[in-house]
């Protein structure tokens, strides 16, 4: 009778946290196949979006802004650049939610989409004050294209956590 | 006590508050963050404790993650190369015979070269001690390109070191702790590398922008540079030593100057951080080897310069019982029936030393100095004031 019980946070919010940080790490590894590097996406963004949609919660805003510091230090990128990123997308979710509710996998995709770039423009912006200087579109264009192809992950976390707690049915 | 005892207990707050609230508190500390960053400063206190931290802890996990991955790389390399042994073999028979030729003509122009400096005075800097390194994991996103190497303040790493890899400069230290160090590549958003343009000597800023190939900006001139220039260090400001190589210029889709790095031929596994400070770091660390008077040609190379092997012999003998023959005049003294002119002759500034030494077709080192050392002032500083203006860096690669 797991789903009578209440959901414990660390099944929706810190399991997903850890596996982001793990999939950061591996893919941070310098290794090339066939001559190229692997792409970079921001796995954060997957629970950063999802979390928001599942349900509003005290403890996620947290995970995100640990999420986004991690990135932060881990890359060697201007210490909260991602973590108020991230933050602006579980943000713009949670204000979104209630016309998210009951949309079709497409459409929820194509929100997916919309946040992330909301994150990278909010990324981008940032950086251009921090360094005067504008980063390649290109290089941003391939970043966006590697993680909203991650929208798979964020689908099977909302699909397996919405309804897994009995306090919200 | 119970919930249904407390008084507030039957108070429900929605949840969308209480998680906005969150929200709100986290945004503040994210922009506080943000605000407070001095990362483009690339001081090492501006780096932070807890960047250290990170560094230090995730320096020995990736080093560990990525060791199977080395071995499957070399494992697949190890099959590639047996397969391709054929056409390798002749590829590298091909390059043999073209390097053959490089070599001497190399050798040639070392011993020039070396002739040249002994004649001029002429003092290059020392070489630039190094570490070698591993890289341990690497950032590649558009808003900053790092990579984390896996020797640290344990090996005298600092903040401002170049690093290197075995093609060219791949970027330079900005973050130090012990057992890792954290590389801000050429790349990145926030990087500025002063370069040169090696065919015309035209300067340049090589300012990343996260992409793989940086832009060439504040070119100055007309038609200062080409496809396929070679780009080098500049050396200006101080910060790198000169001459570097850092790749070739290109023209962008964008239609401005890029650089294809030339580390970007090979993955960049292992680096070499170069110890390097500023050139008063240099200068004071080889004072000695700086003053260190140069040392004479050989009698070889005399009749370059015009004089048969056996007048400079008898020349030698000659003013060698003089004793006002100073060091200096060592190099080519013998070639000499001027010494009359010398007399006659304007007292010498380390100034004006400086100034013809640094002239290669100048025979000033054929006028007789012995008489002249009389009237001239003392030559002490001489070994200083023929350091040429922008002695090139030699970095034993």
């Amino acid at each position: 009778m797991g789903g009578a019980r209440p959901l414990a946070p660390w099944r929706w919010l810190g399991l997903p946290l850890v596996q982001c940080m793990a999939l950061t790490v591996l893919f941070s590894l310098p290794f090339r196949v066939f001559g190229l590097s692997m792409p970079e996406p921001i796995f954060p963004m997957v629970p950063a979006f999802a979390w928001a949609v599942i349900r509003p919660s005290m403890l996620a805003p947290l995970g995100v802004l640990v999420m986004g510091l991690f990135l932060d230090i881990f890359w060697g990128a201007p210490l909260g650049l991602w973590a108020l990123s991230l933050l602006i997308t579980y943000g713009a979710a949670l204000v979104g939610r209630s016309m998210m509710a009951g949309q079709s996998w497409p459409v929820m995709w194509a929100w997916f989409a919309v946040n992330s770039g909301l994150a990278m423009s909010a990324a981008y912006l940032f950086t251009m004050l921090d360094s005067h200087a504008s980063p390649s579109l290109m290089a941003v264009g391939w970043q966006f294209l590697a993680t909203i192809i991650l929208f798979p992950f964020a689908h099977l976390l909302i699909d397996r956590f919405e309804d897994a707690d009995v306090r919200f049915r | 006590m119970a919930l249904r005892e407390n008084p507030f207990g039957e108070l429900r707050v929605p949840l969308a508050w209480t998680a906005g609230v969150a929200l709100i508190v986290a945004i503040v500390v994210a922009v506080g963050l943000l605000m407070s960053d001095r990362r483009e400063t690339f001081r090492s206190e501006a780096y932070g404790v807890t960047r250290q931290v990170g560094d230090a802890v995730a320096a020995p996990v990736t080093g560990f993650l990525v060791t199977p991955g080395r071995w499957i790389g070399d494992g697949v390399d190890t099959v590639r190369e047996y397969f391709f042994a054929v056409s390798e073999n002749r590829r590298l028979k091909a390059e043999l015979a073209e390097a053959a030729e490089w070599k001497n003509a190399a050798l040639t122009l070392r011993d020039t070269n070396n002739r040249y400096k002994a004649l001029l005075g002429l003092k290059t800097d020392p070489p630039i001690p190094m570490v070698a390194a591993r890289t341990v994991s690497e950032a590649r996103g558009p808003f900053s390109n790092t990579r984390l190497a896996n020797a640290g303040r344990e090996k005298g790493v600092i903040s401002g070191n170049p690093v290197m890899s075995e093609n060219g400069l791949v970027g330079r230290v900005i973050g130090v702790t012990e057992g890792a160090s954290r590389i801000l590549l050429l790349t990145d958003i926030a990087a500025r590398t002063p370069v040169m343009i090696e065919r015309t000597n035209a300067r340049a800023i090589l300012t990343g922008d996260g992409g793989p190939n940086p832009r060439l900006e504040y070119l100055r001139g007309q038609d200062p540079v080409k496809q396929g220039d070679r780009l080098v260090t500049s050396g200006d400001g101080g910060v790198l030593p000169r001459g570097l190589p850092v790749g070739l210029a290109v023209k962008g889709l964008d239609g401005r100057w890029r650089a294809v790095l030339a580390s970007d031929a090979a993955p960049v596994d292992f680096v070499r951080i170069l110890l390097f400070q500023d050139f008063s770091q240099l200068t004071a660390a080889a004072a000695a080897e700086l003053n260190k008077m140069p040392v004479p040609p050989p009698a070889s190379p005399l009749p370059a310069v015009g004089v048969t092997a056996n007048a400079a012999t008898s020349a030698a003998s000659a003013a060698a019982p003089k004793p006002a023959t100073t060091p200096t005049s060592a190099t080519p003294a013998p070639s000499t029936g001027q010494a009359p002119a010398a007399k006659t002759a304007p007292p010498r500034t380390p100034a004006s030393e400086a100034a013809t030494s640094s002239r290669p077709a100048t025979p000033a080192p054929s006028t007789a100095r012995a008489p002249a050392a009389k009237t001239a002032p003392p030559r002490a500083p001489a070994p200083k004031a023929a350091t040429p203006p922008s002695p090139a860096t030699e970095v034993p690669f």
